[in-house]
């Protein structure tokens, strides 16, 4: 059975997604992309010359095979996002666009009202649009009636490696969830994407975890390991912990069926 | 629309599944916490998970008090019109059956609503008609819900599919819910039972629910005819799938879900091609309620009074009581031919007391017409 994801019309084999943010060279940055073998890489507006034929960083990720996934990171509100997203759809050639909106510049935590705003505006003049958002379940069938593509929930701060924080929530959206969720920020370690995978998430995106490592190429590796494996797992079918409710020989509930 | 969902989910590959489930599967799905596919519906209620019945209501129950507490919703059907146009082959109300039909007046409608009061203190009021657009079309149900409103807070019907604009219509005019069978997803039966009329449209009804969402209808109710289909545990998995389709896409509303039971010749003189046991109603429901958590889970007059006490605190939220299934049967027309046979006879006061002996508060009220108000005056 193939298990590809779909957004926006085009299929994903890798659930893997990365963030080209925080490496130490755009070589290296490169090389773990490769051994990730992931199919959709994020980069930053701020951070490209898109006119610019002979910009470094993206001379490293334009690859046939791998859909760029422009962000909005650094915008205020739903304006200047909008703004940003029309510069990058003429600048990279593609409807593809991954809504950032954090006005706070500590946290980087999404302002869910103007995020909501720029969807609506972005979807309706015809963006793929998978906004970046808080692990707000509301929130998220809201950015879908909105037409997003897919909805990105943050597991923790951005940046921090804590994992799934907000794992509760996330099972919500998940299992609510009418298009892919993909789990975005804070997954630090391999074993947080396996278990956002088992959890039935769509797709990881993992940015930080890879770039600060030790060994980014071979991090790259393991994280795209963990995410086919928790995969594999959600669609095997977890045993789960714990062992089932025992009856109760003493007064069965359904004695009156007998 | 779910009619194209429906064409990718195989019948026979359902079937197959469902037969083939194991022991294994049974377990995994009865993990306290764990979050339930179809899938694990399947294995729920197939005859894998029939040693584990026990195990089941435990945890129906466990999930139903976390959610709805102890208590059971009350609501009482009415009977506008057994006037109807469509052919089913095992319905009383049948196009070529002769009897006298009646649709109630205005007048008469007002005579019900106020002996449906001097019942017992019913707010859920349910409305039903047969499928006559022209004499007991969108105008006439407006009407009734004009009529209603007044003396009860929240209104449902159960009536023929209709348009997206058709539901907001009767939205503005105070309807909070719509109850709707499917009767059979199986495609080719229902073609078989529902051969004349509007009725005969397979897409026209199971995409109703579609157009009940779009027009932001605040509850819906969804049933297969059990018995109609000779693999009811097929039949039940296709609602659980619209279900589940449903509640992803239009998430403001309310979900509810019913068994019926067809018995050996009601009115149409209709043998059923299956007959549900009560173990396995009983084990269904328990899936149910462990498949999702929040749908609510109706009982009817159909079912017997003590099945009826038992399964209140196992799993079911919403009864009705008192029901007459023939139009006009509370006040004016109290001996006409009825739709189907209530088996619980009981008069609501002794349903309440029942309820009440098995650790269950009977709740009335669970809405407020003010909370109507926008959509009434827009």
């Amino acid at each position: 059975m193939t298990d590809t994801l779909t957004i926006g019309g085009r299929s994903f084999a890798s659930r893997l997604f990365l963030g080209t943010g925080k490496f130490r060279s755009n070589e290296e940055m490169a090389a773990a992309i490769a051994a990730s073998g992931t199919e959709m890489v994020t980069v930053a507006m701020k951070r490209v010359d898109a006119d610019d034929r002979d910009d470094d960083l993206l001379a490293h990720v334009r690859r046939p095979d791998i859909q760029l996934l422009p962000n909005t990171s650094g915008v205020r509100d739903a304006d200047e996002a909008v703004f940003a997203a029309t510069l990058a759809r003429e600048a990279f050639g593609t409807p593809f666009v991954k809504l950032e909106i954090h006005p706070d510049p500590r946290h980087l935590l999404p302002d869910s009202v103007e995020t909501l705003r720029a969807t609506e505006r972005l979807a309706a003049d015809g963006f793929i649009v998978l906004p970046y958002c808080q692990a707000d379940p509301t929130l998220c069938k809201r950015l879908e009636e909105a037409g997003a593509a897919a909805v990105m929930p943050l597991g923790a701060p951005i940046g921090t490696n804590m994992g799934l924080r907000t794992r509760d929530f996330l099972e919500i959206i998940i299992a609510d969830a009418a298009v892919p969720v993909i789990i975005d920020a804070g997954i630090g370690a391999p074993s947080h994407a396996a278990a956002a995978m088992e959890m039935g998430a769509s797709a990881c995106l993992v940015n930080t975890a890879i770039a600060v490592a030790g060994n980014p190429v071979a991090m790259a590796r393991a994280f795209a390991d963990a995410v086919r494996c928790g995969r594999e797992a959600y669609l095997a079918g977890l045993a789960q912990t714990g062992s089932v409710m025992q009856a109760e020989a003493s007064s069965p509930l359904t004695a009156f069926l007998d | 629309m779910f009619s194209e969902e429906l064409k990718k989910i195989g019948w026979d590959e359902t079937s197959r599944r469902i037969a083939a489930m194991t022991d294994a599967d049974v377990r995994r799905a009865l993990m306290p916490g764990h979050r339930c596919t179809v899938d694990d519906f399947m294995a729920l209620i197939s005859p894998a998970a029939e040693p584990y019945l026990e195990q089941m209501a435990r945890l129906s129950r466990r999930y139903t008090e976390a959610r709805f507490g102890r208590t059971i919703s009350m609501f009482v059907p009415l009977y506008l019109t057994n006037s109807c146009t469509n052919s089913c082959v095992y319905c009383g109300f049948h196009v070529s059956n002769k009897m006298k039909r009646t649709i109630l007046t205005p007048e008469e409608m007002v005579n019900e609503y106020r002996a449906i009061k001097r019942l017992a203190p019913f707010d859920n009021l349910l409305l039903v008609t047969g499928e006559n657009p022209v004499l007991a079309g969108v105008p006439y149900l407006a009407r009734a819900l004009d009529l209603a409103k007044p003396l009860f807070s929240n209104l449902k019907i159960e009536v023929m599919p209709l348009a997206a604009d058709e539901y907001a219509t009767l939205r503005r005019h105070g309807m909070n819910g719509v109850i709707c069978f499917q009767e059979t997803y199986h495609r080719e039966d229902y073609n078989l039972y529902h051969p004349r009329g509007r009725k005969a449209d397979f897409e026209w009804r199971v995409n109703a629910f579609d157009r009940m969402g779009q027009a932001g209808v605040h509850s819906i109710g969804m049933g297969v005819l059990i018995g109609l289909d000779r693999d009811w545990r097929t039949d039940i998995t296709m609602m659980a799938y619209h279900l589940d389709y449903l509640r992803r896409r239009y998430w403001r509303t309310r979900y509810s879900v019913n068994f019926p039971r067809m018995r050996p010749s009601e009115n149409g003189g209709f043998v059923p091609n299956a007959i549900m046991t009560d173990r396995q109603l009983a084990q269904v429901t328990f899936a149910m309620r462990i498949f999702d958590h929040d749908v609510d889970i109706s009982y009817s007059t159909r079912e017997p009074a003590a099945l009826r006490d038992h399964m209140a605190t196992l799993g079911v939220t919403t009864m009705s009581a008192g029901s007459r299934t023939e139009p006009g049967g509370y006040y004016s027309y109290p001996q006409t031919l009825e739709q189907f046979h209530v088996s619980d006879e009981r008069s609501p006061q002794e349903v309440e007391q029942a309820l009440r002996a098995m650790g269950r508060e009977p709740v009335w009220k669970e809405w407020e017409t003010s909370f109507d108000r926008p959509h009434l005056v827009s």
